[in-house]
């Protein structure tokens, strides 16, 4: 009976090719289109969260203050408001996992005939915990290098690629002025941070080398930003906090006083960050959705033209047997396989094209097997919700009015 | 040969005729006081009056009467494509009133083969899958229902012609493949709506062969049809006029006995 239903359906298709096509084409355009803009925002969203995860997780960014000289002001982190004694005494507080007081600038640096400027930041061996980041090659300084101000480094991918090119840096050295420094280790990849600044180009080594050998800050023990941890998401809001409050109290501000730091939650910007991709996928999912309505509305407006221009052959088939249920599900089959068939098409387009705007426009693409078969699912069900009216309509024909028709 | 009249027959009481049929349990169609009536806006329009008929099996019925007489609407009761307003009407001696809508399909398939004026063969499909297409509705195998196809179209005389498309062929050949569908499922009843109305009277005579040989095999045949030559191939008239039976007689053996 399916064997013979499939066949109907399939013969009734090829008798208006060019007509089943286009119905087909809406159905194609349609899943096309929610593929690719499902893999497109799955893309993004895989994309924010691998950022994410490389900032590191629960992380306040505490920038000192800046100066003001004459009106003029300065960016945030130049003032020397911020020490290490804050950063000690930050990590004290309840519900603070790790703190990593940071001197940052940036700093020529050559090896052999390459040269290079990258960002150094100096800082203590919490800062690669803070920031999950493990080494690639090597090992990390610890905390006597810090005391000791030993000129050591570990180097982002960047910079070891453009400063030792193919040879591992491990163990050799680098000059900064006439100074060298022994690169203990590489740091792994990261990439991009969320304003696609590359998170790779940069040089970690002890605080107190940066301070003393590097930049030679006036002010010994003050640094330009404290990197904290909470211990958890949900400790974040008490930890900025009490951190305000024990920065305002350390620094003697009075109630009347601006904060002379800044406390950044970067989670919280990254969370906007994944929020707006979220939004961004559902809405171009919403889109392609529309184009998918359209195409089954395509469907149910040729099988209302098929019920009426086969209305005798409807009133035949009554005559000689069939039951209503025979030609509802006749009907129905042929808008299901207008609409799968139109689906596998439309699949293979839009797998198709994410992968080429992968290949042309660097775009991160996310191809599931459950947005797959999601589309196989919605697509069946465009073909029974839009193909079912008709068919009902052709199984409710009054076979005396059917074999009358002309 | 048992002679049935109804309504205005002046040689002979109907009730006496009638009484005998009711008591034979074997008739295929058995049609009691039946009404048929269509809502127009103006209030029912009555198309079927008081009709009453009794076809044992073997027979081989003309259904005559002129366009509006009700001849056509009483056929499509005949074929449970229609519903009677009142009265009763027995096919095979179950009444088709209280059956459902996928029984009446049932009946349809099985109980009755159609033929048509128009021939009305699906013209996408040859003539084999045409033939077979009520076996498709009994839920039989696709082997079994070639087979089935094969059988009847040579015994209408096409068996050559199975993979032809309808359109390839005459018209005469059309409705002896129409005749091959209604036969495939080895009904009862054939039920033939003026088969030979679209086909000149040389085919349509061929047609009326065919008929013949069926009924000859023991298969019930009733047929609509005007003209009165066809009718004579029958072995019994039935004249409608204005949606009731007025006349009812056998031609065959006593032919001119009966004819008015």
């Amino acid at each position: 009976m399916l064997g013979a239903m499939l066949q109907e359906a399939w013969r009734a298709m090829g008798a208006n090719r060019l007509r089943t096509l286009l119905t087909m084409l809406g159905m194609v355009i349609g899943v096309g289109a929610v593929v690719l803009m499902m893999a497109i925002g799955q893309g993004a969203q895989y994309a924010v969260a691998q950022t994410i995860s490389s900032m590191g997780s629960n992380i306040f960014v505490v920038l000192s203050g800046y100066t003001s000289t004459g009106g003029v002001r300065s960016g945030s982190g130049n003032a020397p408001t911020l020490n290490v004694a804050d950063a000690e005494a930050i990590a004290e507080l309840e519900g603070v996992d790790t703190v990593a007081p940071v001197h940052w600038g940036s700093v020529q640096m050559v090896h052999g005939s390459n040269n290079w400027n990258a960002w150094v930041q100096g800082t203590t061996p919490a800062y690669l915990d803070a920031r999950s980041w493990p080494l690639a090659e090597g090992a990390a300084f610890t905390d006597s290098d810090v005391r000791a101000a030993t000129r050591v480094a570990l180097i982002g991918r960047t910079v070891a690629q453009n400063l030792f090119g193919d040879e591992n840096p491990v163990d050799k050295t680098f000059r900064i002025g006439q100074a060298p420094f022994v690169v203990l280790g590489v740091l792994a990849p990261k990439g991009q941070n969320l304003e696609g600044r590359d998170q790779d180009d940069l040089v970690v080594m002890p605080l107190t080398t940066a301070q003393r050998r590097v930049f030679g800050t006036p002010f010994q023990g003050s640094v330009r930003q404290i990197l904290v941890k909470a211990s958890s998401a949900e400790a974040m809001p008490t930890v900025e906090k009490s951190m305000e409050a024990l920065l305002r109290q350390r620094h003697r501000l009075r109630d009347s006083a601006d904060n002379d730091f800044t406390i950044r939650n970067l989670t919280a910007v990254a969370d906007t960050a994944a929020e707006t991709t979220r939004v961004m996928s559902l809405l171009l999912g919403a889109i392609a959705s529309v184009s998918l309505l359209v195409g089954g509305i395509g469907i149910m407006n040729i099988m209302l033209v098929s019920v009426t221009e086969r209305t005798r052959e409807i009133g035949i088939r009554m005559a000689i047997g069939a039951r209503e249920r025979d030609i509802l599900a006749q009907f129905l089959l042929e808008a299901i396989i207008i609409s799968v068939i139109g689906c596998a098409i439309g699949l293979v387009l839009g797998v198709g094209g994410a992968l080429l705007a992968n290949q042309l426009a660097r775009m991160t693409v996310v191809v599931s097997g459950s947005s797959v078969l999601a589309a196989f699912g919605v697509a069946a069900g465009v073909g029974v919700f839009f193909g079912f009216y008709p068919a009902k309509k052709a199984a409710r024909l009054d076979p005396i009015e059917a074999l009358r028709y002309q | 040969m048992v002679i049935r009249r109804s309504g205005f027959s002046p040689t002979m009481a109907p009730e006496v005729g009638l009484k005998d049929d009711l008591q034979n349990k074997d008739a295929v169609i058995r049609v009691e006081s039946l009404f048929k009536a269509y809502d127009t806006p103006a209030g029912p329009f009555p198309v079927l009056k008081d009709v009453n008929l009794v076809i044992l099996p073997g027979e081989f019925v003309a259904i005559m009467g002129p366009s509006g007489s009700g001849k056509s609407t009483f056929m499509n009761i005949l074929g449970c494509l229609d519903r009677p307003s009142e009265g009763r009407y027995l096919l095979s001696g179950r009444d088709v009133a209280e059956l459902g809508k996928d029984e009446t399909a049932a009946l349809r398939n099985r109980t009755i083969g159609f033929v048509f004026q128009g021939f009305n063969l699906l013209p996408r499909m040859n003539l084999a899958d045409n033939v077979a297409l009520p076996l498709v509705y009994s839920g039989i195998a696709h082997a079994e229902r070639r087979a089935q196809a094969q059988a009847v179209l040579d015994k209408v005389g096409l068996g050559g012609y199975a993979d032809s498309l309808p359109s390839r062929i005459s018209g005469g050949q059309q409705q002896r493949v129409a005749i091959a569908r209604a036969l495939v499922n080895r009904p009862q009843l054939i039920l033939a709506d003026e088969p030979t109305g679209n086909l000149d009277s040389h085919t349509g005579e061929e047609i009326m062969g065919v008929f013949r040989a069926l009924n000859d095999e023991g298969i019930t045949i009733v047929l609509i049809t005007h003209e009165n030559d066809i009718a004579a191939h029958a072995k019994r008239q039935v004249r409608f006029l204005d949606g009731r039976i007025v006349h009812d007689a056998s031609t065959q053996p006593q032919a001119e006995a009966a004819t008015c």
